[in-house]
């Protein structure tokens, strides 16, 4: 069960039960939704970006442990931040996910790393980023993880 | 497997001796036994069936239905004994009912456009019920797209069963098809399909059976039924991939036009004109999957063998035992209590995420499918976005009820 631990660590158990920024963003002026067809899970993102940096990050959604840890990290991780800077974590996060590696300082995400172990479970990770990278980019279509 | 606990369930030592019979069964994932509780997805394949397969390949290769030569006789044999097979296994009229697919869901498909797609007009209804998988459901969007006709919904109670006064209420002028599943492959359910069948005839409107998850688990009986249309694949049935039965009453596959155009579905062709060949090869355009039909025949020599009253006995015991076990684990919730079941538990655990219970279990050597099951509207109506959901077969035992029932426990734990 250590592996089961390791995948499932406390910090992603807790944003599980405890997701932060959860709910909708009444002066959000990017949004996007992310679909994971073969499971189901879903993700509404919204973004208030101002001169090039993201004021505020909320999501809704339903999800399993992953998916839900996975949103909920992302939009402490990237409130502050820049867009460029938004879209360098999420490739950091997508080769730590898919590879394990561990690129510069992933700080709290790196409870994000245990899923490269679990192929099954990666678009689980994934999701909320792929739909951060759709509301950067202004994306009418909801993105899905196909 | 503790020998007076083999002894009191008279089930399970029979079960033992055809676990012998599955090689795959022997195989370790994560360095745990396989605890396969997938069966409703796929089920696991007899040697029997393997051998047919690669015997086919080995000895006996040839294109079905053209060659003079000797493979082709022996081929075209093994092919067509494979028919007569299924038409003794559903109790069809004749072998020419017997239509070779791809699966149910191609099954489902050729009656929708072949069936449906001359006949449908604008306003026409087609009734299916709440509990369809999407196979049963997408292929009449499609053919109410192509003609205006409209679906109209059987609802499903809160213990996972049909309400039936509300589909004799479904029922009139303007209903030209039913097309409901036997048996319900998120929840289990076993539906009052003669009951269904005999509503339906009052009105005069032909019924389509969706038989995927009940072939290997009750006998089906097609004339006792007297359904218009049943489907099902082969590889629920012990049976290879890619091969699916359509039973079509032969009234009704005479009078509908080809499905697909090719070899072997005509009697000549000329660029003025084609005739094309009787039942059941007016329907079977292409060379077939030969050696999935092939296999489907070893199957059901399997199976017949053993007797499907004796496996469902079987596995009716696995499913009480396993239900009292997993309704016993503190915050887990059964979804699909109907009265008549096969051997299907769907279930939600408080706090858990079904994918999540998966992975766990997956780790433990268990495999269960997780997700939707491809009954969204289902799940919908539930109001879960997904179940757990563990479904047996002739090969399962009560020593992998408690390897499920202690999985369960470690997710739990995993989760606190």
């Amino acid at each position: 069960m250590n592996d089961m631990r390791e995948l499932y660590q406390e910090t992603i158990l807790d944003h599980y039960r405890q997701p932060r920024n959860a709910g909708t963003l009444p002066g959000a002026n990017r949004t996007a939704e992310g679909y994971n067809p073969l499971c189901g899970d879903r993700v509404k993102l919204y973004l208030q970006v101002e001169g090039g940096v993201i004021r505020d990050a909320r999501f809704e959604g339903t999800g399993c442990a992953i998916a839900t840890a996975s949103a909920s990290l992302m939009t402490e991780s990237i409130k502050g931040k820049r867009e460029d800077e938004a879209l360098r974590l999420l490739e950091q996060i997508h080769g730590m996910v898919t590879d394990g590696s561990i690129a510069g300082d992933a700080g709290k995400l790196a409870v994000l790393g245990g899923v490269h172990e679990f192929p099954q479970r990666v678009k689980c990770a994934t999701l909320a980023w792929h739909t951060l990278k759709a509301a950067l980019d202004n994306a009418v279509e909801p993105v899905t993880t196909e | 497997m503790r020998l007076a606990e083999l002894y009191a369930h008279p089930g399970d030592l029979q079960a033992q001796f055809w676990r012998t019979d599955f090689p795959i069964l022997k195989t370790r994932v994560h360095g745990k036994p396989l605890v396969y509780l997938d069966n409703a997805a796929t089920t696991q394949k007899p040697q029997a069936v393997i051998e047919a397969e690669s015997r086919y390949y080995g000895n006996y290769n040839a294109n079905v239905h053209r060659g003079i030569h000797r493979l082709s006789q022996l081929a075209t044999d093994a092919y067509e004994m494979t028919r007569v097979k299924v038409q003794q296994l559903i109790n069809a009229d004749s072998p020419n009912e017997i239509i070779f697919v791809r699966g149910t869901t191609e099954a489902i498909n050729l009656v929708a456009q072949s069936y449906g797609r001359g006949r449908l007009r604008p306003d026409d209804e087609i009734i299916l019920s709440q509990m369809e998988h999407h196979s049963n459901i997408v292929p009449w969007q499609m053919v109410c797209q192509q003609t205006g006709a409209r679906l109209r919904i059987i609802p499903v109670d809160d213990n996972g069963e049909l309400q039936m006064d509300a589909f004799a209420q479904l029922l009139n002028a303007r209903t030209r098809l039913v097309a409901v599943t036997h048996v319900s492959n998120a929840l289990g359910t076993v539906n009052p399909v003669k009951a269904i069948i005999v509503l339906a005839h009052a009105h005069r409107v032909p019924v389509l059976l969706d038989g995927a998850q009940a072939i290997a688990h009750l006998a089906v009986d097609v004339e006792q039924l007297d359904c218009e249309f049943y489907a099902f694949s082969a590889h629920k049935l012990y049976g290879p991939t890619g091969v699916g039965v359509l039973y079509g009453k032969a009234e009704l596959l005479d009078a509908m036009p080809p499905y697909q155009g090719g070899g072997d579905m005509i009697s000549s062709v000329s660029f003025d004109k084609t005739t094309y060949n009787t039942l059941p090869y007016k329907f079977e355009a292409g060379t077939p999957n030969i050696a999935g039909v092939i296999g489907l025949g070893a199957a059901i020599d399997y199976v017949s063998a053993i007797g499907l009253d004796v496996l469902a006995e079987h596995e009716q015991g696995l499913l009480a035992h396993a239900t009292a076990e997993l309704a016993a684990v503190p915050g887990l919730r059964i979804i699909g209590r109907a009265r008549e079941k096969i051997g299907v538990i769907s279930f939600v655990l408080e706090g858990m995420h079904p994918h999540d219970i998966g992975t766990i279990l997956d780790r433990e050597g268990v495999a269960i499918r997780t997700g939707h099951h491809c009954a969204m509207p289902l799940m919908e109506r539930f109001g879960v976005p997904a179940t757990a959901r563990a479904s047996f077969a002739l090969y399962n035992t009560r020593q992998e009820v408690r390897a499920l029932v202690e999985a369960v426990r470690k997710a739990k734990e995993v989760f606190g």
